[in-house]
């Protein structure tokens, strides 16, 4: 998941909350966008993909000026 | 001789031709550089043009700024060698930590493509050296993502350096939130490195060369590097 930091304005989770409360979801308070990115990655060892996979995420999935990231691993 | 204005050329850059056009204008030779070489052929000014580079998926700017070309640049950049990012090469010199901060999605989330005015903050820059502070440009903006965005502590920083180049302004000057095309941080349309030998805008100089088509503001750019560079290069 890469979620714009909370400091940063989501205009677009702006426009999805007040939609919501349009067709009739009063109680939402507040709505953020973000990326849903799903890797498959080869090899048994979860330790050292969990490493690659934040390093993915530091150098090129999630801009940390702006962004935030967390990921979860699942072996298939 | 005259200087060589390379110009980046990555899949899916459109304003490169337009880039071409203005800098040959100014009296410069243009020189195409592709984005899988590593080469800068010999030229003096580095422009990274506006478009969709890789799509501009993942973000704007992301994949292209690992891009073979990026390296070169980057090293020409460290050694004080002039780079101007425009659009979409602002994106990409601001996710290669060239410049600070980030292009965000416009508040409006509408792609805005209209002319606007913009005020020179600062003229001590190859870029900006035949400029004015307080100096008016007419100058087209055409993005969807180019809301300027840095932390409070960087935004102090390029304020307090003298970094920002450029605000958009109405027409006598004000920085008013209605003239501001895409929801900039304090109405920032272009900021500079520490050693003032980048500069990256989201408005387009390349496209008011021609009064023909509105304003020829934005080819006093080109000539400045000129100016700058000519007794250096011979």
């Amino acid at each position: 998941m890469v979620s714009l930091k909370e400091v940063v304005n989501d205009p677009q989770g702006l426009v999805v909350q007040e939609a919501l409360h349009a067709v009739g979801y009063p109680e939402v308070g507040g709505a953020r966008v973000g990326k849903f990115i799903r890797l498959e990655l080869e090899g048994p060892d979860q330790e050292k993909a969990g490493a690659r996979v934040e390093e993915m995420c530091r150098r090129l999935l999630c801009n940390g000026v702006i962004e935030d990231f967390s990921f979860e691993l699942s072996p298939v | 001789m005259s200087l060589r204005f390379g110009i980046a050329v990555f899949p899916g850059t459109w304003s490169d031709r337009d880039c071409a056009h203005a800098v040959e204008l100014s009296g410069a030779v243009a020189v195409p550089l592709w984005h899988a070489d590593r080469d800068l052929k010999g030229c003096d000014v580095v422009i990274l043009p506006g478009g969709f580079a890789y799509g501009d998926y993942l973000r704007t700017g992301a994949i292209a700024r690992f891009a073979p070309l990026m390296e070169a640049v980057q090293e020409h950049a460290r050694a004080g060698g002039p780079v101007l990012g425009i659009c979409n090469g602002f994106q990409i010199l601001c996710e290669a930590g060239m410049l600070p901060g980030a292009l965000l999605r416009n508040a409006s989330l509408q792609f805005r493509c209209q002319p606007c005015w913009l005020r020179v903050e600062r003229a001590s820059s190859p870029f900006l050296g035949t400029l004015q502070p307080g100096q008016l440009l007419q100058v087209p903006v055409s993005h969807g993502e180019g809301r300027f965005y840095a932390d409070e502590e960087t935004m102090a920083r390029l304020n307090a350096e003298g970094r920002v180049a450029f605000r958009y302004t109405d027409s006598s000057g004000q920085a008013t939130a209605a003239a501001n095309p895409n929801g900039s941080l304090e109405s920032v349309a272009g900021i500079l490195n520490e050693r003032g030998n980048v500069l990256g805008m989201m408005p387009h100089p390349e496209r008011a060369c021609e009064l023909l088509l509105g304003s020829d503001h934005g080819l006093q750019l080109f000539p400045a590097v000129l100016q700058q560079l000519a007794p250096r290069s011979g």
